[in-house]
């Protein structure tokens, strides 16, 4: 679940990220609290904590105090969006860059992304 | 690696220029280092690195040949008071002849004023250890389970885990860091735990420091080691193309085939590696530890 490549809070964030993307921490529903993602995921609860408090900076969760953390209202689309324009950014330019190394024109490109669609 | 101590205002742990000589060996050579208040630090190097000496010379059971460690602000050398609040669970515990689990575990509170009887129960009914059996009996195992249940049992402000887990298998271990997290998260205290299995224990940790040949070469959070380094894989000349200019931290290879680990890289570094055929991966904690002490993992993993 945990890879070696990257920082353990990273990764949480984007659990959490995922999650909240698909539907599963619905918004203004509260989520887990730091010693339980610590436990459930068996990592130190100080980057558990570190994981956590981006996604407050990000102002897609928020502390009530005394109770907990909850996620954002609108963070479902915001997560969404951003993710749209790192999709952009890692998957579609290097593909048309390399498209256009290899004499392939735009029509054949999007030509094949549909015959794979088809196929998927 | 050069490295600059920080003097964290928070530390439980100071050790300033520690040297300890046993005869003409120089166990432990000016090390310097802090441990700050409620984190799990893990204490790694190979074995006969100076591990447990720091640790004996913390717990006030060596003295110091030259440097200073203070421990909660005062010299733990014959100092009750500081003593007190240290747990160190070592693999080479020894009992009275005649003992029972039971009366280890009835003696505890004598010596640990936050010892929780109700965990230590629990404890023993997980690992399933016989309490009425004499401890001459015990597996090796089971005589570890006795001292892993009173390290995390007694709540000791400072708690030192040395190789606590000699003869356990990977169940009683994973069982081992799950109460380990699951405490430490509810009763925040400072934790030094000291092992050779490395990949076991990197997500527990919060800090790293790494001794080799009596000195301390990795003092870094872990989250920071974690990534600092790639293996870079492929045709010689291009792996050579590529990390031309890198700091390089090892170096494999056989035939036209080339294996060479380097430091942290960019996205755009990736990027390139993936246009030139190169195969990137991760480095994992023991990975890096074993490059930097220059044993081979053969060596590292045989030890114990």
């Amino acid at each position: 679940m945990i890879d070696e490549a990257r920082p353990i809070f990273v990764q949480i964030a984007e659990q959490i990220e995922d999650d909240i993307i698909a539907g599963s921490l619905a918004e203004e529903s509260q989520v887990p609290s730091t010693n339980e993602f610590a436990a459930f995921y068996r990592i130190n609860p100080a980057t558990a904590g570190k994981g956590v408090n981006r996604l407050v900076d990000d102002g897609i969760l928020y502390k009530k105090r005394g109770i907990g953390m909850f996620v954002a209202e609108g963070a479902r689309a915001r997560l969404i969006q951003a993710r749209k324009d790192r999709f952009r950014d890692e998957f579609v330019r290097p593909l048309i860059a390399e498209a256009a190394k290899l004499g392939i024109d735009p029509d054949q490109l999007s030509d094949m992304i549909s015959t794979e669609g088809v196929t998927a | 690696m050069t490295y600059n101590p920080a003097h964290h205002p928070d530390a439980v742990v100071r050790v300033r220029d520690l040297t300890k000589r046993f005869g003409k060996v120089t166990a432990v050579d000016g090390v310097t280092f802090d441990i700050r208040a409620n984190t799990i630090t893990g204490l790694l190097g190979r074995n006969g690195a100076g591990k447990t000496t720091v640790m004996q010379v913390l717990t006030g059971q060596e003295f110091a040949t030259s440097g200073d460690a203070q421990v909660f602000g005062e010299s733990p050398a014959e100092n009750a008071r500081v003593l007190s609040q240290i747990s160190f669970i070592k693999e080479s515990q020894r009992y009275p002849d005649d003992f029972q689990p039971k009366h280890v575990f009835e003696s505890a509170p004598w010596f640990f004023e936050n010892w929780d009887s109700d965990f230590a129960a629990r404890l023993v009914s997980e690992f399933r250890l016989p309490v009425n059996r004499r401890i001459k009996k015990l597996s090796r195992g089971q005589l570890s389970a006795v001292g892993v249940i009173v390290g995390l049992a007694s709540r000791a402000p400072l708690t030192f885990f040395d190789e606590p887990y000699l003869g356990l298998d990977a169940v009683s271990r994973q069982l081992f860091y799950d109460r380990l997290l699951e405490d430490y998260a509810e009763h925040p205290r400072t934790i030094v735990l000291s092992t050779h299995l490395i990949d076991e224990v990197s997500q527990l940790l919060e800090h790293v420091l790494v001794i080799d040949d009596g000195k301390i070469i990795i003092d870094e959070e872990a989250e920071t080691l974690r990534g600092s380094a790639t293996t870079v894989v492929g045709m010689r000349s291009a792996v050579e193309s590529f990390v031309a200019g890198r700091s390089i931290l090892s170096r494999e290879g056989i035939g036209g085939l080339a294996s060479v680990t380097v430091g942290a890289l960019s996205a755009d570094d990736r990027a390139q590696a993936a246009r030139a055929g190169l195969e990137l991966s991760p480095v994992s904690l023991q990975q890096l530890i074993v490059r930097r002490t220059h044993v081979t993992e053969k060596e590292f993993e045989n030890q114990s």
